[in-house]
């Protein structure tokens, strides 16, 4: 399987020390230092841990963390309502193994409701999702959808399949989110001197959707793959944007994202989702037209209509930094219990708990200093 | 539910099945037990429960895999193993003809390690109460005079070795799961370790001790003996060979390699004078053509506390190496 052997290209050292090399060279031109350039996606966030990148980086760059974290993102009320689902509506629910894990209020998990009763099971797609409704044809069952546009045509095609075998017992709690209007309340809050574009997001809405970045923010962005040469050769690009004072969508990871996306996913998703009025995001707030309900058609296989459930607002305590993280105003280490009483068997936010959260990155591959490990 | 309720079916299983694939005189007898003479000395005895799915993997089965996780179990304590026990849990209506291969199997890589397989046991459980079959195995083995494997003994400066490619067991599993979804040549790589240890054993003092990295993989043996040694496990990414199959399985399933399981490899830790000869009788063996050197114990320092596992990355960054937390989850994102 030659694609398989591909992944080595891209992770060269000798390839990857002359890409460094030419960063400290560029960053030595800039008009300005230090500059703040953000990672949007999780998934970069770890890379930069994984693979020791962040201090090999010349002094003049500063890394700051996005929010494309989707399990970070849900607010607790979301959980909450997952939870209710599950207890007190007697639904099977289905859900991704991240957000097992993830605080709702007072503590409470859907790894903890299990104790109570609450029948959740893990799946890694939203067809295994399916695949349970078939199978346990008695009961109800709520597939817990989440995540960026990267997992939300997977859910509308599960949505369609379900009419077409006309499953009755089988639902969808939709808390998928978009990027562009997260990137846009982001770089409305803070400043920053350069975007690292996501890589799966992009693969589906394509380089397009950011070109508001560069032309009402006047931000580069460059979009680039997960691979520590992709990674660098993407700072090497938005740094010769800023010496240049462009402000462009460039893309680095043109194996795989083109400018308009990915047009059958986009049909998916317009077929079975709009945009609802607002979605209430951890950190960044009520964000407009920012998150996807099911469309009225397909209201059926609507977990929030089918048991009437409603998603309250509910405010994150004062301690946890996530939502500060997830803004790009702080990092892991500025919280307090980083490390001490947060930690990933004990975690209080879900910037700890994902995989692509960044307090778990940190944990994970960091140095451990003052951490109790 | 007629096999293993202890009627004639189930003496018809042993007879037909099992006698013939661990033919040996102890299980001649049919006794309740098997009645061994075990010379003086030190003896290790271990025990491990197999479940595994699917069952048959390319390079092996749950047979030979439930062989050589004890046999090996011994030899990382320096051990020559010698006798097995087996027990079976079969769920209702398990094809027999997969017990078959399986029981087969058993044998063929029992006899391979010459190690006898001198008591036996089998249980049917009801369709739905279980997953397919279960196979635990116990053992038994002579250690030698004068060896002692043992964790507490390691020192700064004290090397790494490993005695070939990270995760290949773990990534053909995988891979199996996906049903068709992923295609690879990748084959497990379970196997006896017994030889290897021996040879390692025969070239000199200094082997300090050895861990057979399955469950959790690489990065759990070296968190572990970073723990009891209350020191710093350095190692090198460039000195751990991962094939480029293993690592796009991975890379997929959003798993990292060092955590994959691995059913025919060791890790050992050595003096530092002794790693050139141990390295040297590691590559003269069959099974470890493939070893390398992956790095050092150290004393803690600033930005490596004592305890914790730090990898220098292919990139030149360092970066912790972390305990394996609950199960492996696929990135979503
Ligand atoms: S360390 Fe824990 S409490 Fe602190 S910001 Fe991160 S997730 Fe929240």
């Amino acid at each position: 399987m030659s694609d398989l052997r591909y992944i080595e290209a891209f992770r060269d050292p000798l390839l990857g020390r002359s890409l460094l090399d030419a960063l400290a060279l560029a960053a030595g031109r800039l008009p300005r230092s230090p500059v703040r350039i953000m990672e949007f996606c999780g998934g970069h966030t770890h890379a930069f841990h994984r693979f020791g990148l962040l201090e090999l980086l010349p002094p003049e760059i500063r890394m700051v963390h996005g929010p494309g974290c989707p399990v970070c993102v849900l607010p607790k009320g979301r959980i909450d309502t997952a939870i209710e689902l599950a207890l007190d509506k007697r639904a099977m629910l289905a859900v991704y193994g991240d957000v097992l894990r993830v605080p709702g209020s007072h503590g409470t998990t859907l790894m903890k409701s299990r104790a109570r009763g609450a029948d959740v099971r893990t799946v890694v797609s939203a067809m295994e999702a399916l695949t349970l409704a078939e199978t346990f044809p008695d009961r109800e069952i709520v597939f817990f959808a989440i995540g960026f546009e990267t997992t939300t045509p997977p859910t509308a095609a599960v949505i369609l399949e379900a009419r077409r075998r006309n499953l009755r017992n089988f639902s969808v709690f939709a808390n998928h989110v978009l990027t562009p209007p997260a990137m846009e309340a982001i770089l409305s809050g803070t400043t920053l001197d350069g975007v690292i574009g996501p890589s799966h997001v992009s693969t589906v809405i394509g380089t397009r959707a950011y070109d508001f970045v560069s032309r009402t923010h006047k931000i580069p962005l460059v979009v680039a793959g997960f691979e520590p040469l992709d990674i660098l050769l993407a700072l090497r690009m938005l740094l010769s944007q800023i010496a240049e004072g462009r402000a462009e969508v460039e893309n680095e990871y043109a194996r795989a994202v083109v400018p308009e996306g990915n047009p059958r996913s986009l049909a998916l998703i317009e077929r079975v989702f709009e945009r609802a009025s607002f979605f209430e995001w951890r950190g960044l707030g009520a964000l407009p037209r920012s998150g996807l309900a099911i469309r009225e058609e397909f209201g059926f296989f609507d977990a929030q209509r089918r048991f009437s459930v409603e998603v309250s607002p509910v405010s994150d305590p004062g301690i946890c930094e996530c939502g500060e993280i997830l803004k790009g105003a702080k990092g892991p280490r500025d919280c307090r219990i980083f490390g001490t009483l947060c930690t990933p068997d004990t975690p209080v936010g879900a910037c700890m708990v994902s995989a692509e959260g960044a307090c778990a990155a940190v944990f994970h591959y960091g140095d451990r200093e003052g951490a109790v490990s | 539910m007629v096999h293993g309720s202890g009627g004639r079916a189930s003496a018809q299983l042993v007879e037909e099945i099992f006698f013939p694939a661990f033919d040996n005189p102890w299980l001649r007898k049919e006794g309740d037990q098997a009645q061994l003479d075990l010379s003086e000395g030190r003896w290790a005895m271990s025990t491990d429960s197999f479940v595994v799915s699917p069952l048959f993997f390319p390079g092996g089965d749950i047979g030979s895999l439930s062989v050589h996780g004890t046999v090996n179990d011994l030899a990382m304590g320096g051990a020559r193993p010698l006798y097995l026990t087996a027990g079976f849990v079969l769920e209702e209506g398990f094809p027999l003809s997969d017990l078959v291969r399986i029981v087969r199997s058993m044998g063929r890589a029992a006899r391979a390690c010459g190690v006898s397989l001198v008591a036996g046991d089998t249980k049917v459980v009801e369709r739905g109460k279980g997953d397919g079959l279960y196979i635990n195995t116990s053992g038994i083995g002579r250690i030698p005079e004068g060896v002692d494997l043992d964790p507490s003994g390691i020192r700064p400066g004290d090397e790494i070795l490993i005695s070939g490619p990270v995760g290949d067991h773990g990534a053909t599993v995988l891979a199996a799961r996906e049903e068709g979804r992923i295609t690879t040549s990748l084959r497990s790589d379970s196997a006896p370790l017994d030889g290897l240890v021996a040879a390692m054993l025969a070239s000199g003092p200094g082997l300090v001790c050895l861990r057979d990295p399955t469950r959790g993989g690489v990065a759990s043996t070296l968190n572990e003996w970073a723990r009891i040694s209350g020191l710093c496990f350095e190692i090198e990414e460039s000195g751990l060979l991962i094939r480029p199959e293993v690592r796009g399985v991975s890379e997929l399933l959003g798993i990292d390699p060092l955590y994959l399981a691995n059913e025919g490899r060791l890790v050992g830790v050595c003096r530092p004078e002794a790693a050139d000869r141990l390295l040297s009788a590691l590559r003269a063996h069959p099974s470890g053509r493939e070893a390398t050197r992956i790095g050092r114990v150290e004393k803690g320092r600033q930005g490596r506390p004592d305890g914790c596992v730090r990898m220098k990355t292919l990139m030149g960054g360092t970066r912790t190496v972390d305990w394996l937390l609950g199960d492996p989850l696929p990135r979503i994102c």
